[in-house]
C-alpha cells in the first residue's frame, strides 16, 4: 500500500503503520477472497434465479420495515430513556441493550416464547387479530427489529443526553409546546446521531440471520432472507452462496459509506 | 395587554444555594441584576422564564398569576410570553436567519407566510435584510445577537430578559449592538430586565439597579445611588468608575453647566463619560501644570477603604476620587473641605451614549 503523505500531516508511527494494516487486513482480506472466489461469468444467471431474487426482494423489505418499525418505537424509547427519570430506568436500559450481546439464536428462541403461537403474547394475539408471527415475514420484522433497534436506542439516546437542552428551552420561551420542540428543534438538532443510528440499525437488519432463522424459520419466499440463502445455498451450490455474498457486500458497503460521506460533519 | 412584573423569588437550588430575591419592574422600565458569578442571577431569569420551579414566592405579569407555588400554580414556559435574549444567542443552527425569527409565530400557529412575513418585519427593522437565508454558523457574533434579539421580539413576549446580551461580542461590535439594543428596548412596552456585569452597561439602560450576591439583592437603587453609596464591596467595584452624560463638541464636553476638556475630538453629540477615581488629582490650591482641568468644589463625604480614601465631592460634578490615606492626612481632609481638583484630558474616557433620546443612527 503506498500512502499519500499531505503537507502538515504527521509522519506515521512505524509501529502504528504495521498494527493498523493488520487490522484493516482482517477486514479487508475476507471480501478479496470473495471477489477471488467470484464466478464473475455466471454471476447474472445466478443472481436471477428465483431462490436468490426471492431473498432480495424479501430482505430489502423486511430490513427497511425493522427500520422504520425500530424508529417509529424507538426513538420515543431513546427520548424516555435520556429524559424522564424513573425507577428502573437502568434495569430498562439493560434490557434494551441486551440483544447486542445476546446470541441472536437465544434472542430468536426467546422470542418464540414471548411472540410463538403458544408464547407469552402470541397465543392471545392470534385470537384477537389471527395474527401469526412466526413463519411469517412479520416474524422477520420483529426478530430484525429485536437486534437492530438497539443500536438506533443507544445512539439517539446518547445524542439526546449530550445536546445543549437550552436550545430546546429557548424554543419553549417562544411559545413552542413540547411536541413543537421535538419536531423543530430536538429531532433536527440530532439528526446525525439519528441517520448514523438508522444506518446502523439497518445495516444490522440486513445482515441478521440467528434470529430470524429461529423465530421465522427459513421458507423460500416468505422468510428466507439473504443470509438464510447464502447458508442454504454453502450446502449445496457454492458459487450461489458467493454472488449473493457478494450483492450484501456492495449493498452494504454503498449504504454506509455514502450515508457516512452525506451526514458527517452536517450540522 | 402590557403591565408590570411583580415577582419574589425562592428557588432552593441546592443545600448550600438559595435565591431570595423581590423585583418590581413597571411596564416600559429596565431593572438591571448586576452582580458577581454565581450570584444567582442566572437562576433568576431561568425562574421568571419558567424553566425552574419556584420553590416559594409567585411571580406575576400584567395581573396574571404565572407561579404561585403554593396554589399549585405554574404556567409553562411555552405559554408564558416571556422572551429570553441569551449571551451566546441559542440560534437554531438547522434553520435560516428568516425561519429562526419566525419561529415564534409559527409556535404560536400562526401559519407559515403569514409567520415569515411578520419575520420580515422584525429583519427589516433590524436591519438584516440580506442575511435572511444565512445560517446562523454564517453570521458574525454582532449578527446573530441582533437575530436573536428579532427572533425574540417577533415572538411578542409581554416581559423581555436579556441575560449578558453584549458579553460575548468583541468590544466594537459591542457598542454597535448596544446602540441596537438601546433602540429596542426604548420601543417595547413590557418590562425589561437586563442580568450584566458591565458597569458601562448597567449605567446606560438601567432606570433600576439591583445588586445580587449570594442569591440575595444586597442594594437596591438608581445608578446614581449605588455609585455614590456602595453598600457592599461588589457594589464599590462597580462605582469605581465615574459615569456621566454629557454633550461633545470639538474635544470639550459638557456635563450640565460644567465644561470638560477630553483628548477625544471624533465624537460628538450626546456622550457616556468615564473617570477612573484614582486619576483625579487633589490639592488645596489652583494647581500648577499640564492639566487641562481644574476646579474647585467642596467634600461631602469621605470613606475609608483600606490604604486609600474615597471622596464623593459637591458640585459642579458629583464624582468620587480616590487618593492614599497618607494623601488625606497630609492635606487634611474633611467633610466640607474645599479642594482644587485636576485632572487630565487623556484620562477621560468618553463615548457615544446611544442610549440618550434622540440619538438614534
Amino acid at each position: 500500500m503506498t500512502t499519500r503523505r499531505r503537507r502538515g500531516q504527521p509522519r506515521l508511527p512505524f509501529l502504528l503503520g504495521i498494527l493498523a494494516t493488520a487490522g484493516m487486513a482482517l477486514f479487508l482480506l475476507p471480501v478479496l477472497g470473495l471477489f477471488s472466489r467470484a464466478p464473475w461469468t455466471r454471476l447474472p444467471a445466478l443472481l436471477g434465479s428465483d431462490i436468490v431474487t426471492d431473498a432480495i426482494r424479501l430482505s430489502t423489505v423486511t430490513s427497511l420495515a425493522a427500520t422504520a418499525l425500530s424508529f417509529a418505537v424507538g426513538v420515543p424509547l431513546a427520548w424516555v430513556l435520556a429524559r424522564v427519570d424513573f425507577v428502573g430506568r437502568s434495569l430498562v436500559r439493560g434490557t434494551v441493550a441486551l440483544p447486542l450481546i445476546l446470541p441472536p439464536v437465544v434472542g430468536g428462541a426467546a422470542l418464540l416464547f414471548a411472540f410463538g403461537r403458544r408464547g407469552l403474547v402470541g397465543a392471545p394475539l392470534e385470537q384477537a387479530t389471527g395474527l401469526v408471527l412466526p413463519f411469517s415475514a412479520w416474524g422477520v420484522v420483529v426478530a430484525n427489529t429485536f437486534v437492530a433497534m438497539p443500536f438506533l436506542v443507544i445512539t439517539v439516546e446518547g445524542a439526546l443526553r449530550t445536546m445543549d437542552r437550552r436550545y430546546e428551552e429557548a424554543a419553549a420561551s417562544l411559545g413552542a409546546g413540547r411536541w413543537t420542540v421535538l419536531r423543530r428543534v430536538t429531532l433536527p438538532t440530532i439528526t446525525p446521531s439519528l441517520v448514523a443510528g438508522l444506518v446502523l440499525c439497518w445495516a444490522r437488519a440486513f445482515g441478521e440471520f440467528g434470529a430470524t432463522i429461529t423465530f421465522a424459520g427459513n421458507l423460500q419466499g416468505r422468510t428466507q432472507t439473504l443470509p438464510l440463502a447464502v447458508f442454504v445455498a454453502l450446502e449445496r451450490d457454492r458459487d450461489t452462496a458467493v454472488a449473493i455474498s457478494l450483492v450484501m457486500v456492495l449493498i452494504s458497503l454503498f449504504v454506509l459509506v455514502s450515508l457516512r460521506e452525506r451526514w458527517r460533519g452536517t450540522l | 395587554m402590557s403591565g408590570g412584573l411583580k415577582a419574589a423569588l425562592d428557588v432552593r437550588r441546592s443545600e448550600s444555594f438559595r435565591l431570595d430575591v423581590r423585583l418590581s419592574v413597571p411596564a416600559g422600565r429596565t431593572t438591571v441584576l448586576l452582580g458577581p458569578n454565581g450570584a444567582g442571577k442566572s437562576t433568576a431569569v431561568a425562574a421568571l422564564a419558567g424553566t425552574v420551579p419556584l420553590d416559594a414566592g409567585h411571580i406575576e405579569l400584567g395581573g396574571v398569576i404565572l407561579d404561585d407555588p403554593a396554589n399549585g400554580t405554574h404556567v409553562p414556559t411555552e405559554s408564558r410570553q416571556v422572551g429570553v435574549v441569551f449571551q451566546d444567542y441559542l440560534l437554531f443552527p438547522h434553520l435560516s436567519v428568516l425561519e429562526n425569527v419566525a419561529f415564534g409565530p409559527r409556535s404560536r400557529g400562526i401559519r407559515r407566510t403569514e409567520a415569515r412575513g411578520r419575520a420580515w418585519e422584525w429583519i427589516e427593522r433590524l436591519k438584516l435584510d440580506g442575511l435572511e437565508s444565512h445560517r446562523p454558523r454564517d453570521l458574525s457574533g454582532g449578527e446573530a445577537q441582533r437575530v436573536a434579539l428579532a427572533r425574540t421580539l417577533a415572538a411578542e413576549p409581554r416581559l423581555l430578559l436579556l441575560d449578558e446580551p453584549l458579553a460575548a461580542l468583541d468590544v466594537a461590535t459591542r457598542s454597535q449592538v448596544r446602540r441596537t439594543l438601546a433602540e429596542h428596548l426604548g420601543q417595547f412596552a413590557g418590562p425589561r430586565i437586563l442580568i450584566t456585569h458591565d458597569p458601562a452597561e448597567a449605567s446606560l439602560f438601567a432606570d433600576e439597579i439591583n445588586v445580587i450576591e449570594h442569591g440575595r439583592v444586597t442594594q437596591r437603587g438608581s445608578v446614581d445611588d449605588i455609585r455614590l453609596q456602595p453598600r457592599t464591596r461588589y457594589a464599590a467595584e462597580f462605582g469605581g468608575l465615574n459615569f456621566m452624560r454629557g454633550n461633545a463638541r470639538d474635544g470639550r464636553v459638557y456635563v450640565g453647566k460644567h465644561v470638560l476638556h477630553v483628548a477625544e475630538h471624533e465624537v460628538a453629540g450626546p456622550v457616556l463619560v468615564t473617570i477612573r477615581p484614582r486619576a483625579i488629582s487633589v490639592h488645596l490650591n489652583p494647581p500648577e501644570g499640564s492639566y487641562r482641568n481644574t476646579w474647585s468644589t467642596v467634600v461631602a463625604r469621605i470613606e475609608r477603604l483600606g490604604h486609600r480614601v474615597r471622596l464623593l465631592t459637591e458640585a459642579p460634578l458629583l464624582l468620587a476620587v480616590e487618593v492614599t490615606a497618607e494623601a488625606s492626612v497630609e492635606l487634611g481632609l474633611a467633610p466640607g473641605s474645599e479642594i482644587w481638583l485636576a485632572l487630565k484630558a487623556t484620562e477621560i474616557g468618553v463615548q457615544a451614549d446611544s442610549a440618550a433620546p434622540g440619538h438614534i443612527s
